[in-house]
C-alpha cells in the first residue's frame, strides 16, 4: 500500500507539475509564436537556448541553477533584494527548475503546430475584419489545439519524471521538495522494494492512462505528430 | 464619378512593381498578365496584405494608403471582400460558421439579409452544416466567395479564384461569377491569366508585364490595341456586348443587335432583350472588298479599316471599325498586299464564327 508519506510526494509532484505546466504554456505560447513567425537574427540563439535542456545532463542544469539562485548568484541576489529569500531547496525553486528543464517539450510542439497554420489563414482572417489579436484567439488557438494538448502532456509528464535537477536544487525535504522520483530512489536505497513498486506502479498506470485516453479520443493522436 | 486610384512602388530584390492606375468604381476590372507580372502583388497591395513603401490608394473617396502622410489602413480595417486562389476556409469551422466569421466582426445590421442572399446567390444552402474538408474544390470556392460577400464589402478583390480548379469545376463556378457581375453593385477587381475569364468577365482590362502596366481601359479597346502582344496572339479576339433581337427558330439561330448592326448567332435560350457577350476570334474574320452575294457566311458587315500592321511570319493584323464596335482580323500578309488594303478603306468583314459567352 501507499504510505501517507508516499501519497504526500505524489500530491507534491502533481502540484509542481501542474503549476510548472501552466507557467510553461503561458510563457511558451508567445515564445513559440514568435519563433514560428520571426526572421530575426535572434531566432537561432533563442531556439538553441530553449532546446538546451534536451541535450544537457540534468545535473549540469541543476548545478548552474543552484549557483545562480543561491545567495551569491545573480538570481539569488534579485530574489533576496525582493525579499523572497533564495530559491534553492524551496517549492518554488523546484517550479523554476522544472519550467526551464521542461520548456523545450512545450515550446517545440507549439512551434511546429503554429508553423503548420501558415499565413494564409491569418490573411483570410484579416480580410474578414479580425485584428491580429482576434485572429490569434479565433483561428490560431483552435487550429493549434493538438499542439497544445501535446505540449501540455509532454510538459507535465516530463516534469513528473524529473530527477537530476530536483536533486541538485530541491534536495529531499518532505512536503517541500520531495517529489515522487526522489521518493522511489529513497525506497530503493533503503531496500524497500515493496514501497518502490507501489509508487513506480502508480506512475506507470498514470502514464499509460493518459496515453490511452488520448489515442482513444483522437483519430490522429496529437503525440503521433512529429515535432521538429 | 467615383474612381479607384492606386499607385504603388515596391522592390523585392528581383521583382519590382511600379504602377499608377485609375479604375472605374463599377463592374469588373480584370488584372491580366503572366505569372510574375505583378498582378497578384498589386491586388495584395490594394488589400493591404502587402505594404508598398511608396503608395497611394483611394477607393470611393476614402484614402486607404498614403505613404507621404504615413497613412496605412491595416487589412482588417478595410471594408473589402477578398477571395484567395485557394479557398482558404477555416478548417475548424463549419461552412455556416465560416460565413458568419466576418459578419460577427462588422457593425452592420444588414448582415443577416445579406448572408441569406449570398447563400442563395451561390447555391450553397445545402452545405451549411458541412466541414470545409468535406467539400469539393468548387464548393469550397463558392463558400469562400459567399464569405467575402456576406460582409457587404465596398469592393470585392478576387485573386485567380478559378486557377486551382479543373476545367469542369471552372465551368461550375463561372455562371455564379457572371451572376455576381449582373447583380452586384460594387466594383470587383479580378486577377487572372486566363483569356477566357477576361472575355467572360472583364469590363475594364488592365494588362501587366514585369511589374508595369502595359495597358488599361475598357475591354474591347484594350483587347484590340494593335501595339500589344494580345492582338497578335492566336487567341486574339474582341468581345461585343449585344442584345437579343429575334429568334429564327426554324434555322436554330438568334439575331442579336449591337450599336450599328446585327449578327446571326447560334440559337440562345433567352428572352428577347437579354444582354449577351459574344466573342469573335480574329482568326475567324476575313475581308472582302466588294459585298459578296454568293457566300455561305451569314455575317457580312460593312466596316472601315482603322489600322494595319504586319505580324509574325505570314500574318497581318487588320483593325476594323463597325460603327462603335471594334473588330480584329488576322489575315495573311499576301492577302493584305493583293487586296491593296489601306487605312480608311471601306471593306466588308466576313465573320465565320462567334462564340457566345453569357
Amino acid at each position: 500500500m501507499l504510505s501517507s508519506a508516499d501519497l504526500d510526494t505524489l500530491l507534491l509532484t502533481f502540484k509542481v507539475a501542474g503549476i510548472a505546466t501552466t507557467i510553461m504554456l503561458l510563457v511558451g505560447t508567445p515564445l513559440a509564436w514568435w519563433l514560428s513567425r520571426t526572421h530575426s537574427v535572434w531566432k537561432g540563439p533563442i531556439n538553441a537556448i530553449v532546446a538546451l535542456p534536451l541535450v544537457l545532463p540534468p545535473t549540469v542544469l541543476g548545478f548552474y541553477l543552484l549557483v545562480l539562485m543561491g545567495p551569491s548568484g545573480v538570481i539569488g541576489q534579485v530574489t533576496n533584494w525582493l525579499g523572497l529569500g533564495t530559491l534553492p531547496f524551496t517549492f518554488y525553486g523546484l517550479v523554476v527548475g522544472s519550467v526551464l528543464y521542461s520548456m523545450p517539450f512545450v515550446v517545440q510542439p507549439l512551434q511546429a503546430a503554429f508553423a503548420m497554420i501558415g499565413k494564409q489563414s491569418l490573411e483570410a482572417a484579416a480580410t474578414l475584419r479580425a485584428s491580429p489579436l482576434d485572429s490569434f484567439f479565433s483561428v490560431v488557438l483552435p487550429l493549434a489545439k493538438p499542439g497544445f494538448i501535446t505540449a501540455a502532456i509532454l510538459g507535465f509528464t516530463h516534469t513528473v519524471g524529473e530527477f537530476g535537477v530536483v536533486l541538485m536544487i530541491g534536495g529531499n525535504i518532505p512536503n517541500k521538495t520531495r517529489v515522487v522520483s526522489v521518493q522511489i530512489y529513497n525506497h530503493v536505497e533503503a531496500l524497500e522494494y515493496n514501497d518502490a513498486h507501489w509508487l513506480a506502479g502508480c506512475l506507470l498506470l498514470f502514464s499509460f492512462t493518459v496515453l490511452l485516453v488520448l489515442y482513444t479520443l483522437f483519430k490522429s493522436p496529437p503525440l503521433a505528430q512529429p515535432f521538429k | 464619378m467615383t474612381v479607384i486610384k492606386a499607385s504603388f512602388k515596391l522592390n523585392y530584390g528581383d521583382f519590382k512593381l511600379e504602377v499608377d492606375l485609375t479604375l472605374p468604381c463599377t463592374g469588373i476590372s480584370v488584372l491580366f498578365g503572366h505569372s510574375g507580372s505583378g498582378k497578384t502583388t498589386l491586388l495584395r497591395c490594394i488589400a493591404g496584405l502587402e505594404q508598398a513603401p511608396q503608395g497611394y490608394l483611394e477607393i470611393n473617396g476614402s484614402v486607404w494608403q498614403d505613404s507621404e502622410q504615413q497613412i496605412f489602413l491595416p487589412t482588417y480595417k478595410r471594408p473589402l471582400g477578398y477571395v484567395f486562389q485557394e479557398a482558404n476556409l477555416f478548417s475548424h469551422l463549419t461552412v455556416l460558421a465560416n460565413l458568419q466569421y466576418g459578419l460577427k466582426r462588422v457593425k452592420n445590421n444588414l448582415g443577416l439579409i445579406k448572408l441569406n442572399q449570398t447563400i442563395e446567390l451561390l447555391g450553397i444552402g445545402h452545405l451549411l452544416t458541412r466541414m470545409p474538408n468535406n467539400l469539393s474544390g468548387g464548393e469550397r470556392q463558392r463558400v469562400a466567395i459567399a464569405r467575402a460577400l456576406a460582409l457587404n464589402p465596398e469592393i470585392l478583390l478576387m485573386d485567380e479564384p478559378l486557377a486551382s480548379l479543373d476545367f469542369k469545376r471552372k465551368q461550375e463556378i463561372l455562371p455564379y461569377l457572371i451572376k455576381l457581375h449582373q447583380q452586384l453593385d460594387i466594383p470587383i477587381i479580378y486577377v487572372t491569366h486566363s483569356q477566357q475569364e477576361v472575355a467572360q468577365l472583364a469590363d475594364t482590362l488592365v494588362i501587366l508585364e514585369d511589374g508595369n502596366i502595359l495597358a488599361s481601359g475598357p475591354l474591347s479597346e484594350t483587347q484590340s490595341r494593335h501595339d500589344l502582344p494580345l492582338a497578335q496572339d492566336r487567341e486574339a479576339a474582341t468581345v461585343w456586348q449585344v442584345t437579343i433581337a429575334e429568334h429564327e427558330s426554324e434555322y436554330h439561330l438568334t439575331r442579336v443587335e449591337f450599336e450599328g448592326g446585327s449578327l446571326s448567332i447560334a440559337k440562345v435560350d433567352a428572352k428577347i432583350g437579354t444582354d449577351l457577350r459574344v466573342q469573335i476570334y480574329a482568326r475567324d474574320v476575313s475581308i472582302t472588298l466588294a459585298e459578296p452575294h454568293a457566300t455561305s457566311i451569314l455575317n457580312v458587315l460593312p466596316a472601315v479599316i482603322s489600322h494595319l500592321s504586319e505580324g509574325q511570319e505570314n500574318q497581318a493584323l487588320v483593325k476594323l471599325q463597325l460603327g462603335q464596335q471594334l473588330l480584329l482580323a488576322h489575315i495573311s500578309r499576301k492577302s493584305l498586299l493583293l487586296l491593296g488594303l489601306q487605312i480608311g478603306m471601306s471593306v466588308f468583314a466576313q465573320i465565320k464564327g462567334t462564340s457566345i459567352l453569357t
